[in-house]
């Protein structure tokens, strides 16, 4: 029990779960609104596109590297596969659609994953850099507009819902997407890959030394590229998603999105130097940063203030987890230090 | 042969930069000759860059330290809104600012870049953040003041006088912001080989560490770089305020992307180490003269800039790669 207990209190999940419960209460004290079933369904429903781009950005991280392209990636092919199926006058089911969102993404992950896993490049600048070439082609070449219509397969898969919630006091019911079973798959896929495979093992280890993951035979530029693949795979279906939900496309409305998610993963105790980080922990980061975002209203705190506290629960999340680095580093070089004298 | 390979070799960048921008420069004489090649857009051309100019200097300092600064837009923008604000309370909504205030103008911005700075370095040298994840809540924070403090929206109604001197030419030709440029970019190139500081900051990105154990006070020289990085952004903001006569918290939001850009297009390796003012400064120029001439041809739509830029940054990125492969081999 004791050792449990000391286990979690050295978590940084611990610390989110326990910010999110008092954000939790405070609002509920507030408000009077956040513990009911509306306003749960309706941060669920708020969770499903943040957290799939989240499973994504954790894997780039825990593999040592940073996507910032994520957004124009998703935009880009929510685009492309709702303006082709428009044109062509689809009509059938949502699962051409998510399937053309795969290839798509899998392509443009693979331009990404090629620079960074064989060329070795900086992947900060490179996804920069692809994040302005996935933009300027989607508004350039393809010429992207607001489009008001979906096909209607898409719609009614963005329409329909698991169960709904109704308010008892405000009588406001709140729908629970079948999206929202995509969302949970992808989880279960990454834990999956990541706990049960060579493949998922080999992101961590690349991630926490790249060097020594090689001597001890993974293949780094492989596992690298693939990373990027599958997260380019995740984020186009994400964008996909959205699409559905919000029923018409946009195709500019996700960009800019990237830094809240990384700043979520971050703060769940991912280390942005890679190797390190619990997909628990990517989930109550991102959990954090979405009811930020969403609830902030419910304690009267204008909307226009919602960047000023994500800008500094980054600073300030990120902060604490850089101090325990190098805190525990410093106990590291003291108890070495230490050890040394006594060997003299 | 041999003397033309080493200076070749030292001066790849460059020589790569010049090569660009001769053959641009032919392929614009030859296509758009009198659309290109006059003097009001070669003025033009020189009133704009210093603003995304001066903040490229700044981020190629954090950048030789290994390190980047995300955080010059909201820096930038969070001047302009406060000089805006500083201005009307002078002088009142509709009056007129008077010449001598104009010295506490940038007297504000300089407080204002170092406060910034010395945040994001106080965050990356003290409480050890990486510098990308600083830079950018920091980016956020004082965006996210920005629109709280205006409420996203433009202000555009302050005393004019300040922004007009700033955004003229002086005789009619030379445009004072860019003489603001070259002011700023020599203070750099002093601070760079006239002093230990640029030595010193190449020791730095090339191995903390070894810096350290050298005696260096890596901490304050950090610290140091980011303020400079702060200062040039919050000038660079002047610049913007100059331009737009008016200011708003998503401004310049491209300029994120392009002092990225021509910080690496002029030869400073992202891993930090090396990298030259006078790179940075062609690949400012050569930026503009890009730019510029792709707004020459109707029919290319200017989002088509943005594709531009991504693949430029990549192309330059994958050319050292190679450069760098040969050399190894060479070796």
């Amino acid at each position: 029990m004791h050792k449990t207990l000391k286990k979690l209190t050295g978590r940084n999940e611990s610390y989110v779960f326990l910010i999110l419960l008092a954000l939790g209460l405070l609002i509920q004290i507030r408000s009077g609104q956040f513990f009911t079933g509306n306003n749960l369904v309706d941060i669920a429903s708020a969770m499903i596109v943040p957290g799939m781009f989240a499973v994504g950005a954790f894997l780039v991280l825990i593999s040592g590297g940073i996507d910032v392209s994520f957004p124009a990636l998703a935009s880009l092919a929510a685009y492309a596969t709702t303006k082709s199926l428009l044109d062509a006058g689809y009509v059938g089911g949502v699962w051409l659609p998510i399937l053309m969102a795969l290839v798509i993404g899998a392509i443009l992950g693979a331009f990404n994953g090629l620079f960074i896993g064989y060329f070795d490049l900086n992947a900060m600048i490179i996804t920069l850099g692809a994040s302005s070439v996935f933009k300027g082609f989607m508004q350039g070449t393809l010429e992207s507009k607001q489009l008001a219509v979906i096909p209607t397969g898409m719609k009614a898969f963005g329409t329909s819902a698991l169960f709904t919630a109704t308010n008892r006091v405000s009588g406001i019911t709140s729908r629970m997407p079948v999206a929202f079973l995509v969302f949970v798959a992808v989880v279960a896929v990454a834990w999956f890959l990541l706990n049960k495979t060579y493949f998922g093992r080999g992101i961590y280890a690349i991630g926490g030394n790249p060097a020594s993951a090689k001597a001890a035979g993974f293949n780094v530029k492989r596992t690298k590229f693939f990373v990027f693949v599958i997260v380019g795979m995740i984020s186009a279906v994400a964008g996909v998603i959205r699409v559905c939900m919000m029923q018409q496309c946009h195709p500019t409305n996700m960009l800019g999105m990237e830094m809240n998610i990384i700043a979520g993963v971050v703060l769940g105790g991912t280390a942005i130097t890679g190797g390190a980080g619990t997909l628990t922990g990517c989930m109550l980061g991102t959990l954090l940063i979405v009811m930020v975002e969403n609830s902030m209203i419910l304690i009267g705190v204008p909307t226009t203030w919602k960047d000023v506290f994500v800008g500094a629960l980054i600073v300030i999340g990120t902060g604490i987890s850089a101090m325990q680095v190098k805190r525990a580093s410093h106990a590291a070089d003291k108890a070495k230090k230490i050890t040394g004298k006594e060997a003299v | 042969m041999e003397k033309f390979k080493k200076v070749w070799r030292n001066n790849q960048h460059i020589v790569r930069l010049l090569i660009i921008m001769v053959v641009w420069l032919v392929f614009m004489a030859l296509t758009r000759f009198r659309k290109f090649y006059t003097f009001n857009n070669f003025q033009t051309m020189a009133s704009q860059f210093p603003e995304y100019g001066i903040m490229s200097m700044g981020v190629m300092l954090c950048m030789i330290t290994g390190g980047i600064d995300l955080s010059c837009v909201g820096i930038a923008n969070l001047t302009s809104i406060l000089a805006a604000v500083w201005m009307t309370k002078l002088a009142g909504q509709a009056g007129v600012l008077s010449a001598g205030y104009y010295p506490l103008i940038f007297l504000l911005a300089i407080v204002v870049g170092t406060v910034c700075g010395a945040l994001n370095g106080f965050l990356i040298s003290r409480i050890r953040i990486p510098p990308i994840l600083a830079t950018l809540g920091v980016n956020q924070l004082l965006t996210g003041i920005c629109i709280a403090s205006t409420g996203g929206a433009a202000m555009s109604a302050f005393p004019k006088q300040f922004t007009d001197s700033v955004a003229g030419n002086i005789g009619g030709v030379v445009p004072v912001r860019l003489i603001v440029f070259v002011v700023l970019a020599v203070v750099i190139w002093f601070m760079l080989s006239r002093t230990t500081y640029g030595a010193k900051l190449h020791l730095l990105g090339t191995s903390e560490k070894v810096a350290f154990y050298s005696g260096l006070n890596t901490t304050g020289l950090l610290m140091r770089t980011y303020i400079t990085s702060g200062v040039y952004s919050a000038l660079g903001g002047l610049m913007m305020l100059a331009t737009y006569a008016s200011a708003r918290a998503d401004y310049g939001q491209q300029y994120t992307l392009q002092t990225i850009l021509i910080v690496v297009l002029g030869g400073v390796s992202p891993n930090g180490g090396k990298g030259r003012l006078s790179g940075v400064v062609l690949a400012i120029l050569v930026l503009k003269l890009l730019e510029s001439g792709i707004n020459r041809f109707q029919n290319v739509s200017s989002y088509y800039i943005s594709l531009i830029w991504g693949g430029v940054l990549i192309l330059a990125m994958m050319l050292d790669y190679f450069s760098d492969r040969s050399r190894a081999r060479a070796r």
